[in-house]
């Protein structure tokens, strides 16, 4: 745990610990909605502890509790969650051997993963990855049991920002890797792209759909080098 | 099936289909060999991802906008970052705007 603490430093500690916080609130918040929805505790709770994705969990209880099959609310917390995959592929493996293999894959979430992204060097970007992995799974449980006994106590998240500081922490993170305008361009088309098609899909396929901007510029580049090679052939 | 069967059922459905996301990639990973070309830009999948996330989380509400309070106080947050702010400030930042503003009566 020192040798963590050694390698984080005291700016990506505090860092981890604020999100810790925010996410805790809204853990409590999710605990709270649930119960008042009418589950029983242990549903939010086994959701928390396997499912471990906040906005699906939101989705599934929601869709749930407003009288749609489980079925359906399963597709859809699969498709809000089927980013896992390219982030999983982005970032490689967070450990050796099937046990911190399959541990390290379950605490992946965008804030894990935003967090790897933001260290330059391999071992402080997978320090960064189980640090704010393991104290986030423990924050959002725990909360997540305190909000669903607690019944009502903070179910207006949005009154304190939460809501704000979410895609703040995450715009944050992801900041220094924009400094490649490729990766800008393919940014902004994938903004465009997602935000466009919002209203026409299900939740969670917009952002997925916004992988386009990635190809869109990887093809553009391809067209790009063919021509050049074609000018050098010409001349 | 009973109400409490099919809904355990259904949430162990949706974890064993989401570790599956989360293990698939970088399992797919390693079973590529990609030129250093491919490599470069699969490295863009995941900030492309999140950059999405944040447009949409910041701006939409379900199907409608999310008002103006949450934009304006990820906009803050964002202006902060970009003018290298510490974390701790920008986070914190963002979430007194879009407060304050609802206090203040901004939708």
């Amino acid at each position: 745990m020192r040798s963590l603490y050694r390698t984080l430093g005291p700016e990506l500690t505090r860092s981890i610990g604020l999100v810790c916080l925010a996410d805790a609130l809204v853990g409590a918040s999710y605990g709270a909605i649930s119960v008042s929805s009418g589950f029983p505790l242990w549903v939010p709770i086994l959701l928390s502890v396997v499912v471990f994705a906040g906005a699906a969990q939101f989705l599934f209880i929601g869709l749930v509790a407003a009288g749609g099959s489980p079925l359906a609310a399963v597709a859809a917390g699969l498709l809000i969650n089927a980013r896992h995959l390219p982030f999983g592929f982005t970032i490689g493996a967070m450990g050796r051997g099937w046990l911190r293999r399959l541990v390290g894959s379950h605490l992946m979430t965008d804030e894990t993963v935003a967090f790897a992204l933001a260290q330059d060097d391999p071992r402080r970007r997978r320090a960064a990855y189980w640090a704010s992995g393991m104290a986030l799974f423990v924050c959002w449980n725990v909360s997540v049991v305190l909000g669903g006994l607690a019944g009502s106590a903070i179910s207006d998240t949005d009154a304190l920002g939460l809501d704000a500081a979410f895609p703040a922490v995450l715009l944050a993170l992801v900041l220094p890797s924009l400094s490649d305008s490729t990766t800008r361009w393919a940014a902004l088309i994938g903004v465009v792209v997602a935000l466009a098609t919002t209203p026409l899909l299900p939740v969670g396929a917009p952002v997925l759909l916004a992988l386009v901007g990635v190809a869109v510029v990887a093809a553009f580049g391809a067209l790009r080098r063919r021509r050049a090679t074609d000018d050098r052939e010409d001349s | 099936m009973t109400g409490t069967t099919l809904l355990i059922a259904a949430v162990l459905a949706l974890a064993a289909g989401t570790l599956g996301f989360r293990l698939a990639g970088p399992l797919l990973r390693e079973r590529l060999t990609l030129s250093p070309r491919l490599e470069s830009v699969m490295g863009r999948l995941t900030v492309v991802l999140l950059v999405a996330l944040v447009a949409t989380s910041a701006t939409l509400e379900g199907d409608g906008f999310a008002g103006v309070a949450r934009p304006a106080g990820v906009l803050v947050g964002g202006v902060l970052a970009w003018r290298r702010a510490p974390f701790v400030v920008v986070v914190l930042a963002a979430a007194a705007t879009a407060a304050l503003l609802r206090l203040l009566g901004v939708p």
